[in-house]
């Protein structure tokens, strides 16, 4: 029980951020900088990719078949044009993963932000309005649990494709993706913001705002949220890492995103296939480059939690 | 005690119930049963004669009571891709995914709990600290990447592993085993690593995690203070400590094991449950998946009773609170 300060109100995200010394952390921890710069540069490239990627990799009119299966430049066949060499359409690597990473992130931080919004309002209005709906909610989530993420995001796309029908499935494919991560995902943020809202809901401050007349949904929002922000904020950065290897699974199965608009993991699969004739680097460099962002986004994870739980140090 | 186990079993059944009437609603709802069967060009009359025979006319109720008494009796339907009895389907892949889990879990544990201890006693040390760090790596490693590279390193490079298949499959009539062949053994190999490699990482830094928060509680401190040597408080007290939470995590890995080996039989095309679901996936193959995810349930809510139950065992303190087993 921490020390009762005004209201006995505990430090908000804000506070924390600013009392956690996170930048002093920072700057003495190697592995999060390195992470940081590499989360930055892959930041960079998603947001410009146009501008980062030395061919539009989308486009047709920019590869030539005659380009095709040219291996990275430092092993023999290379072109010093591709320094990464080409796939089976005579595409750049390096465009290919740029573009493919834009396709990754925006899927996975959607769903991380799909199960965060989901989580936090089931979780703060269980644990303020309790009774049977805090009874039914946790049931779910309880249930929920027992089956991995990565079953969950399966069957939903499996029953929009047989929703939807084969062909317009790839339509919406991208939509289906984020809302298997966003379903499959918000359990872990609902259980932590409705264990900290029972905590919250009988401090005296939140008793003075109902007495003040201040409307339920308000002392929701801007009185309990802060306090489970600093959790949400860690929580999310390792889901997001789950996120993205999840969407690449499901693209690599060929239940993800169509192969016009690749992602990390469906260039992977498109790679695959020509895995036992030689040409490894379609497969394994964008297998590589998924796995140094998932690697960077779990590193700083980890320093995001050692940081703002000092307890745990 | 009773009372715990009584609405365990109660919770467990409810489950089973709510999951079954999904697969109902899946089965009945999406993409028609008719059309599957009769196919496209088929008349309204004939329609309508195997709908009154499937008793489709019927309320949805009665019809959600006629699918679960089939369902208890292990009639799953006809699989729309296969054109089979989708049970007889089903217990034709159990061996193969079962052998295939059950191998990768053995690795997990025989590997991960030790590292796990090894990382939390010699904290602070560079081998722990390279433990540690290599588990990070394992976990950032998507389990069909890892897949890949051993296939590229062992089968495409070396050619030392067969990449796809169980090898030599011996027919004991009501099982089949790869195990009992060199063929089949090291077809085993990579898809075993390759499911077991997540999990040894998960495990590590779960037994780490735990062994430290039970290292630091008081009666290991008195242990210490008795003057114990330190294999016998980190052995005795703390080892026995950790494992009870091991337990329950073991339980759980269990079902997220058979979750991946989904991706791992896809990766290396073992003809188990797993690779059976996807392709029913990309088919929309409706009466397989139903029968899949009642089949999965079945088996989650079996381990989750059992882990329930070893807690009980395991731990003393737990009998008679039954309310904390809960948590």
């Amino acid at each position: 029980m921490p020390v009762s300060e005004g209201a006995g109100r505990r430090p908000g995200l804000r506070d924390r951020l600013a009392r956690s010394d996170l930048l002093h952390d920072f700057v003495r921890d190697p592995a999060a900088i390195v992470a940081a710069v590499i989360l930055l540069a892959f930041a960079v490239a998603a947001l410009a990719p146009q501008i980062v990627a030395p061919y539009h990799a989308f486009d047709p009119n920019q590869f030539r078949l005659t380009d095709a299966f040219l291996a990275p430049v430092w092993s023999d066949g290379g072109d010093p044009r591709f320094l990464l060499g080409t796939d089976d359409q005579g595409r750049d690597m390096i465009s290919a993963i740029i573009f493919g990473a834009r396709v990754s992130l925006f899927v996975g931080l959607a769903g991380v932000l799909l199960a965060v919004v989901l989580g936090v309002a089931a979780g703060l209005v269980a644990g303020f309005v309790g009774g049977w709906v805090d009874a039914v909610t946790m049931r779910i989530a309880d249930i929920q649990l027992t089956f991995p993420a990565i079953l969950i995001a399966v069957m939903v796309d499996g029953i929009s494709r047989a929703a939807f029908g084969q062909a317009d499935h790839n339509r919406v494919a991208v939509l289906v993706l984020i809302l298997a991560i966003g379903l499959s995902g918000w359990v872990q943020y609902a259980r932590p913001v409705r264990g900290a809202t029972l905590v919250e809901r009988n401090r005296e401050y939140v008793a003075a705002a109902t007495m003040m007349g201040i409307a339920t949904w308000s002392i929701m929002l801007k009185h309990i949220l802060p306090n489970v922000l600093t959790s949400v904020l860690v929580i999310g950065t390792i889901h997001l890492a789950v996120a993205v290897i999840l969407e690449a699974t499901l693209s690599f199965v060929g239940l993800g995103v169509p192969p016009t608009e690749p992602s990390l993991g469906t260039l992977i699969r498109i790679g695959n296939g020509y895995l036992f004739s030689g040409e490894w680097w379609i497969a394994i460099v964008p297998g590589c480059a998924l796995v140094i962002l998932v690697l960077s986004i779990n590193l700083l994870g980890d320093f995001l939690r050692d940081a703002l739980n000092p307890r745990l140090r | 005690m009773v009372s715990f186990f009584a609405r365990r079993i109660g919770q467990a059944v409810i489950v089973m119930l709510v999951v079954t009437a999904v697969a109902f609603v899946m089965f009945r709802f999406l993409g028609d049963p008719l059309v599957a069967i009769l196919g496209i060009e088929s008349t309204e009359a004939q329609r309508q004669a195997v709908r009154a025979e499937l008793g489709l006319d019927r309320p949805v109720a009665l019809q959600f009571l006629a699918y679960l008494g089939s369902v208890l009796q292990g009639d799953f339907g006809i699989s729309y891709r296969l054109g089979r009895a989708v049970e007889a389907v089903l217990v034709e892949r159990l061996p193969a995914t079962v052998e295939l889990a059950v191998t990768g879990m053995l690795i997990a544990l025989v590997v991960g709990i030790p590292a796990g201890v090894y990382a939390a006693l010699n904290r602070g040390r560079l081998s722990s600290r390279l433990l540690l760090s290599a588990s990070l790596f394992g976990i950032s490693m998507p389990s069909f990447f890892m897949g890949l590279l051993l296939i590229w390193l062992f089968s495409v490079t070396l050619g030392w592993l067969p990449s796809f298949g169980r090898g030599e499959v011996i027919d004991l009539g009501w099982w089949t085993t790869g195990l009992l062949s060199a063929a089949g053994l090291k077809a085993l190999i990579m898809p075993a690593l390759t499911l077991a490699a997540f999990q040894i990482a998960m495990i590590m830094r779960l037994v780490r995690a735990e062994m430290l928060e039970v290292v630091r509680t008081d009666y290991i401190r008195f242990a210490r203070a008795r003057g114990l040597s330190h294999r016998a408080v980190h052995y005795r007290h703390a080892l026995r400590n950790t494992l009870i939470p091991v337990v329950t995590i073991v339980g759980l890995q269990l079902g997220s094991i058979i979750a991946f080996a989904v991706i791992t039989e896809s990766v290396f095309q073992w003809p188990g449950l797993g690779l059976l679901f996807l392709q029913s996936v990309a088919t929309a193959d409706v009466s397989m998946m139903s029968a899949y995810l009642i089949l999965i349930a079945a088996l989650f809510v079996a381990i989750n009773l059992v882990v329930d139950l070893l807690y009980l065992v395991i731990d003393p303190r737990l009998r008679g609170r039954s309310e904390l087993a809960r948590t």
